[in-house]
């Protein structure tokens, strides 16, 4: 039992750094960035190329993987958003002309460094292991949640305390009013873009690292979970994301120790599915979601 | 009565934008609605034509309660609308936006239009005179093909009158409708108002002309801050001192 | 190409592709019936892995003949259709997209699950009963479905529907009836569109019905323009074609088909979203109008 609760909270502390990219840009722009999980992808990429041939120790791949993932951001927001800003259907043309991009990343990663499952090498992270009762954790796994907890404190610090952050809440609540406030609006876009890719792109190294696997699908069966996340923790809300993510890694792994592995999946969307029929706002989300 | 309105409430957040408002609208009458800003006058459109529920009171239609049903099932009854800040299908022209108003009046079975059944070209011949005529008779013949999106504001108003008057309805709920128009263009929708409501069918109209409404609307309600005010004829609105209080200050 | 024989050649090489060209079509027709009302609904891949599990099944279990067949993988798909879009269609905007995407998901994990067919191997060894007339022929059954309603009384209140739903609703038209119908119409259509892949692939695999697979149809569907009904079906027949052109230089640069195809796919559909967001329909009115209007400059005095 205590084996489950720790293996959920790890797999949920990557869901929830991930979701909350999501969250972020979507509380900002009320718009999907379905680019996210191919700046997930390439900062894993990014960060094992440091390791394996500039031979960087992880503490330094890591953060130029976070700060790469951020740029990528920057690049997502400028090449398929920010055009269509003016745009009566923007929130799903948006949607779409991600999709676009993430495809055009992946086919790129899928040409360079072909469809094989790549590996960060053995001893990158010290590998001991410890006891909590009755409960078995690497090292790994508690770096990899410490990481997490981080960022989301970071985060949640930036958002509430900070200058940046009383500017995003005001562009979130209502862009034109902000502007009339002498808010600059799209650099509070850009750095929500940029510090959004850059949560996406840690989620990729630490899901990397967490489960061996750095491939260029490995985003697609995140993002899908990733979208039940936001939708159980409210579409926009930040604490919602954090909690969701840590909520869904826990029933997962708990399915998974009842049921058996195949139905694993199966419960992330079944969570969607009722959520959205039952309570569409989440549970912290606050927006009206079902319009007129 | 055909509209009839008893305590309706509708809140939003704290807000209270109607409280407690009822008053009643008879077959072939032109009934005013005034008040100033921020009335509630929109939001009481917004009630009547089932675009959102209120949160207390009952509306009815005869002796029929409208106030829970869906908004497609209020239009059927016979109440249609226009809207204050327009909302014609940009894409449709003139004619077909009137086309879909006359939606409620066709019979045009998918299947038959599947098997090129005879009746449908003479069904669909009979739908585009119909919307015709009523282009004509908002004066809008000669735009009849021209994209919503491309007319003048005073056009796109005349469109989406004829738009709302195209399934015949019972009860005509205008907004606003000659907000943005000269003196020659205000008359015609007031001679057009007449003519409606002579043929039996009624009218509520929200307006800030008060000439025009006085003009040609039987009987008034006057709203301040949710509330009626008063309710009556014209000349008895006029000489109201609570309704002279609530628009000093605000242009009349 | 020498001959009648080179011919023969060329077609054998090409059938395929041209089969996939009407497939893909169809399954951009399905995306298409949704988003003609103004609906993103991504779950027609969950349809169509109910089509072309129920049309297998039939044709491997069964000695129904094969109109019987594809029916059933029409009816299948249409019918789950209804209780899902009685919750899911109030909702709007991105919510029914993600909901939908959810749905097409979940019918995926069923058949990896399900025993009875194989889990992720899937089905093997269905005979080829489906061929170019077929998939043609359905192709322009749904075309010419598309084709009566537009215009129509229905027509139009689609059209009302997706330019301004409340407005629609006040003037009579049953939104949520129509949308309904729009869904369980692209069921159909994409539930059909698996039964005839299925026998003409001899294979059906929970593999194919992924949310990539969906994408690639609302891809078709995009590209082509979702303004008129045959947009759809030209975007197919560009994405399908277009790879196959670019196979051979691809192959001289040293590029792989499989990210080819996905690159050309990302980047095209980025170019139409980003300026030709019409899609490739209204190129041509577009370039008339550039046209006219550098001509009407050159006469400027």
């Amino acid at each position: 039992m205590g084996q489950q609760i720790v293996n959920g909270v790890f797999l949920g502390s990557i869901y929830a750094l991930f979701a909350l990219g999501y969250t972020l840009v979507f509380g900002v722009l009320d718009i999907l960035n379905l680019a996210h999980q191919a700046v997930f992808m390439l900062c894993a990429y990014f960060a094992l190329l440091l390791v394996l041939h500039l031979h960087l120790p992880m503490f330094l791949a890591f953060p130029a993987a976070v700060l790469a993932g951020g740029l990528l951001g920057l690049g997502v927001e400028r090449v398929a958003f920010r055009p269509l800003r003016g745009r009566a259907d923007s929130n799903v043309s948006g949607l779409i002309s991600s999709i676009a991009l993430a495809t055009v990343l992946e086919a790129l990663a899928l040409q360079i460094f072909g469809p094989d499952v790549e590996r960060f090498p053995f001893g990158i992270v010290p590998d001991r292991t410890l006891h909590l009762g009755d409960a078995v954790v690497s090292e790994l796994q508690v770096v990899i949640i410490a990481i997490a907890l981080a960022m989301l404190l970071a985060l949640t610090w930036v958002v509430r305390w900070t200058a940046l952050g009383r500017r995003i809440r005001a562009v979130a609540e209502s862009p034109a009013a902000a502007r009339v406030l002498g808010v600059d609006v799209d650099r509070v876009i850009a750095a929500s873009f940029f510090v959004s890719s850059a949560l996406g792109g840690a989620a990729g190294v630490l899901f990397g690292l967490a489960f061996n696997n750095v491939s260029p699908d490995m985003g697609r069966t995140v993002e899908l979970k990733g979208l039940a996340v936001i939708i159980l923790g409210g579409m926009g809300s930040m604490p919602g994301a954090a909690i969701a993510g840590f909520a869904l890694g826990l029933v997962e792994v708990f399915t998974v120790a009842k049921l058996g592995s195949s139905y694993r999946d199966a419960v992330a969307f079944g969570i969607l599915f009722l959520v959205l029929v039952l309570r569409p706002r989440g549970l912290l989300g606050s927006r009206a979601l079902r319009e007129a | 009565m055909l509209l009839s309105l008893a305590d309706v409430r509708r809140t939003f957040g704290g807000l209270r934008a109607v409280d407690g408002v009822a008053f009643e609208v008879a077959e072939g009458e032109v009934h005013g609605l005034i008040g100033p800003n921020g009335a509630g006058k929109t939001t009481l459109l917004n009630l009547v034509s089932g675009l959102i529920r209120p949160t207390g009171g009952e509306i009815r239609l005869g002796s029929r309660r409208i106030d829970r049903l869906p908004t497609h099932r209020i239009a059927a009854l016979g109440i249609t609308r226009t809207y204050q800040n327009i909302r014609l299908f940009p894409a449709l022209s003139a004619a077909e936006n009137v086309l879909v108003g006359s939606h409620l009046r066709r019979e045009d079975p998918v299947w038959k239009r599947m098997v090129f059944w005879p009746g449908c070209r003479r069904e669909e011949a009979d739908a585009a005179q119909w919307a015709l005529s009523l282009l004509a008779r908002v004066g809008m013949s000669e735009r009849a093909a021209e994209r919503a999106s491309t007319l003048s504001y005073g056009e796109q108003r005349r469109v989406e009158i004829a738009r709302a008057l195209a399934s015949a309805p019972r009860a005509l709920l205008l907004d606003e409708p000659t907000a943005g128009m000269n003196p020659t263009e205000v008359a015609a929708i007031a001679g057009l108002i007449r003519e409606v409501a002579r043929s039996g069918q009624s009218v509520l109209l929200v307006e800030h002309n008060v000439k025009l409404v006085m003009d040609v609307c039987d009987r008034i309600t006057v709203l301040n801050f949710g509330k009626v005010i008063a309710d009556g004829t014209p000349a008895e609105v006029a000489a109201d001192p609570g309704v002279i209080a609530a628009y000093l200050g605000s242009e009349a | 190409m020498s001959g009648v024989g080179g011919l023969g050649d060329f077609w054998l090489t090409y059938q395929s592709t041209v089969a996939f060209v009407g497939l893909n079509g169809l399954l951009a027709l399905s995306v298409y019936t949704t988003l003609s009302c103004g609906q993103l609904s991504l779950a027609q891949a969950g349809f169509m892995a109910l089509g072309a599990y129920t049309s297998a099944l039939l044709t491997l279990h069964t000695s129904a003949p094969f109109p019987a067949v594809l029916l059933a993988g029409t009816l299948a798909p249409a019918l789950v259709a209804v209780p899902l879009g009685l919750p899911v269609l109030r909702l709007h905007g991105v919510f029914l997209a993600i909901a939908t995407i959810g749905f097409g998901e979940v019918v995926r994990i069923f058949f990896v699950n399900l025993e009875a067919t194989n889990g992720a191997l899937g089905l093997v060894a269905i005979p080829q009963r489906a061929g170019l007339a077929g998939i043609y022929g359905a192709l322009a059954a749904a075309l010419f479905v598309l084709w009566r309603i537009r215009g129509s009384r229905a027509g139009y209140a689609l059209e009302a529907i997706r330019e301004d739903e409340p407005a629609a609703r006040t003037m009579g038209i049953d939104a949520s009836a129509y949308k309904l119908s729009m869904l369980v119409l692209g069921a159909a259509f994409a539930g059909l569109a698996g039964a005839l892949d299925a026998h003409f692939s001899f294979m059906v695999a929970p593999a194919s019905y992924s949310f990539g697979r969906v994408v690639d149809m609302l891809v078709y569907a995009v590209v082509g323009g979702s303004a008129a009904f045959y947009g759809p079906v030209v975007g197919a027949a560009f994405l399908t074609l277009l790879p196959e052109v670019l196979r051979e230089i691809g192959g001289r640069l040293g590029l792989e088909p499989g990210p080819l195809r996905l690159f050309v796919n990302g980047l095209v559909l980025l170019l139409v979203v980003l300026f030709l967001p019409n899609g490739l329909v209204s190129l041509p009115r577009r370039v008339r109008r550039y046209v006219a209007g550098r001509r009407a400059e050159a006469h400027a005095p």
